[in-house]
């Protein structure tokens, strides 16, 4: 069935937006004092950012967006009142092998388990393989990361590598795995 | 995990340039504040002058620099600055230097609060091996602090300060990871903790 | 203390940009070696885009990244390259070689490169961990990288298309204690 009528970027409670210059950045800013959010989001050292930073780093990657044509940013939504609770992208795009990465996360504290994450995550594949006609899209998460790796056996990615130790954090080094999952299983999975 | 940027009374918080540039003109007004802080002669520079190395560092997100501002968790007033500098990385090893530049914190629990905080941050953030500061012989009270935080004493560089007509130490202080775990009671990965 | 640039076969230099882009224009022009080595479409650059590019990646001391010229010790001919992409938070270093000139395959020279980058790696950079990824289609490496001590981790599976066939990455990794025990072991 060829359908272009179902929104790319609308979901049910969540949709996806483009970066409000002028609003975000307080609100991301906030999320980066949040250590153990960026713990979970990021492999790199967590650092708080100040608005201002946060502003000149919109700026660096959407000139990046559009200098490398490799990379989709989006900002999530709650519908009901326009409140920015996280971001979603694929990332590493290599055109001529047809992969990307994955990545998203729900900044706000009080907006997870709430299922957004499962919308979003649902919204962002639907763009990797319908839209940018991706074969497959990988994603890395840390051991210790057990929300995210739920989500993802949730959505049919399957484990293919384990980089043992590859982590150091909170004194100890964790296991870093790989999850990938292929267009044909994604689409068989929304055909189900 | 553990929270990396929270203290009992302080919090580590954005280094934003803007703000600190005004923040640091006006400490640095304090003359018993830079000597304590600065081994160069004091002098003045305005904030316009300090937001522009500041904006070039920290824009930079260098792996090798890390820089924040200190809040207190009650008022969440700004009152000092720190900053951590990975000189070796084969041997994990880095400078920490700090300033609490809002005098009415000074001999409270501030500074070795803040120095808690930071050694959790280099040693489960950074994965450091060790941490080392130098500090000059006439602030003994820092030095007091830095001992409570678990700093030992390694040496001093002798005569290396020419201040208020003699000469002064400057003392060489160093923790390594085993130390501060043990000293926090900290099992890999353990949740909790101060 | 050892010589870590000194192999059994090969040591490692740097060498002038001139040199390195008049080699890289004829290697590239090798699709076999390409296809290889790299992931992205071929290409054929200009020597003086080649050299300009060597000559900002030589700017400035990078902590992050480690760049190695290699040459023979028989014929002192170079032949190929290694590099190395350090996560310094994390202690893991990316290593990445490639043998340009084709009569040196098949003949240990991966294998005495990769040795020497290890030991670079583990007692000079003091890394906790070394990680490379190939080509399915490139069992040779695979045997090389596993006499060198790195271990399968996993393969992600069809990530690479080419020749209208579609490949897995493998993805292999060698751990601090498991490169120390092969050196007591007497390993070569």
């Amino acid at each position: 069935m060829f359908d272009i009528q179902t929104q790319l970027f609308e979901g049910q409670d969540i949709r996806f937006g483009p970066i409000d210059h002028e609003k975000d950045p307080e609100i991301e800013a906030k999320w980066t004092h949040d250590s153990e959010f960026m713990r979970l989001m990021e492999t790199s050292p967590a650092r708080p950012m100040s608005a201002a930073m946060i502003k000149k780093q919109y700026e660096k990657l959407e000139k990046q967006i559009e200098e490398d044509k490799n990379l989709y940013h989006f900002m999530i939504r709650v519908k009901a009142d326009d409140r920015f609770i996280g971001k979603a992208s694929i990332y590493w795009i290599e055109w001529a092998n047809g992969n990307g990465n994955i990545r998203l996360g729900i900044g706000a504290a009080e907006d997870r388990r709430k299922g957004y994450g499962t919308q979003a995550l649902g919204m962002l594949l639907r763009f990797a393989f319908a839209e940018l006609n991706l074969f497959r899209v990988t994603a890395n998460v840390p051991e210790y990361n057990e929300g995210a790796i739920a989500l993802l056996q949730k959505f049919g990615f399957m484990q293919e590598v384990c980089r043992r130790r590859s982590l150091e954090r909170d004194g100890r080094r964790w296991d870093l795995y790989v999850f990938g999952l292929l267009n044909d299983e994604w689409r068989n999975r929304v055909r189900a | 995990m553990n929270d990396v940027f929270a203290g009992k009374l302080v919090r580590l918080s954005a280094f934003d340039p803007e703000e600190m540039s005004k923040a640091f003109t006006r400490w640095n007004l304090n003359s018993e504040y830079q000597r304590l802080l600065n081994s160069m002669p004091n002098r003045m520079q305005s904030a316009k002058s300090n937001a522009k190395w500041m904006e070039k560092e920290v824009e930079e997100m260098s792996p090798e620099s890390y820089f924040f501002s200190i809040r207190t968790l009650a008022e969440d007033k700004l009152i000092g600055e720190l900053g951590l500098d990975v000189v070796n990385w084969a041997g994990r090893d880095a400078f920490v230097g700090l300033g609490i530049g809002e005098t009415e914190y000074w001999s409270k629990g501030y500074g070795t609060d803040v120095m808690n905080v930071l050694l959790r941050f280099a040693f489960t953030e950074i994965n450091l091996r060790r941490v080392t500061l130098n500090v000059f012989e006439y602030n003994p009270r820092a030095i007091r602090s830095y001992e409570k935080a678990g700093f030992r004493h390694e040496g001093h560089l002798r005569d290396f300060l020419n201040r208020e007509g003699r000469r002064w130490n400057e003392v060489y202080m160093g923790i390594l990871r085993e130390e501060w775990m043990e000293l926090n009671n900290q099992a890999p990965g353990a949740v909790g903790g101060g | 203390m050892k010589d870590l640039f000194r192999g059994e076969l090969v040591r490692f230099t740097s060498e002038e940009p001139e040199t390195r882009a008049k080699a890289e224009v004829r290697w590239q022009r090798d699709t076999e070696f390409h296809r290889l080595a790299d992931g992205d479409p071929a290409q054929l650059s200009s020597e003086k885009k080649i050299k300009e590019w060597f000559e900002k990646q030589a700017e400035g001391f990078q902590p992050k990244r480690y760049s190695f010229c290699v040459r023979t010790l028989a014929e002192d001919k170079y032949i190929g390259f290694l590099g190395l992409w350090v996560d310094l938070i994390h202690s893991e270093a990316w290593v990445g070689l490639g043998i340009g000139e084709r009569e040196f395959w098949s003949k240990g020279y991966g294998t005495d490169m990769m040795k020497l980058c290890l030991q670079y790696a583990f007692t000079e950079l003091c890394v906790e961990r070394v990680s490379l990824g190939l080509h399915e289609y490139n069992p040779r490496a695979l045997r090389s990288y596993e006499k060198c001590g790195f271990r399968l981790e996993g393969r992600t599976r069809k990530d690479g298309m080419r020749e209208g066939r579609r490949n897995d990455t493998l993805w292999m990794g060698i751990l601090r204690e498991e490169w120390l025990q092969m050196q007591d072991g007497g390993h070569k």
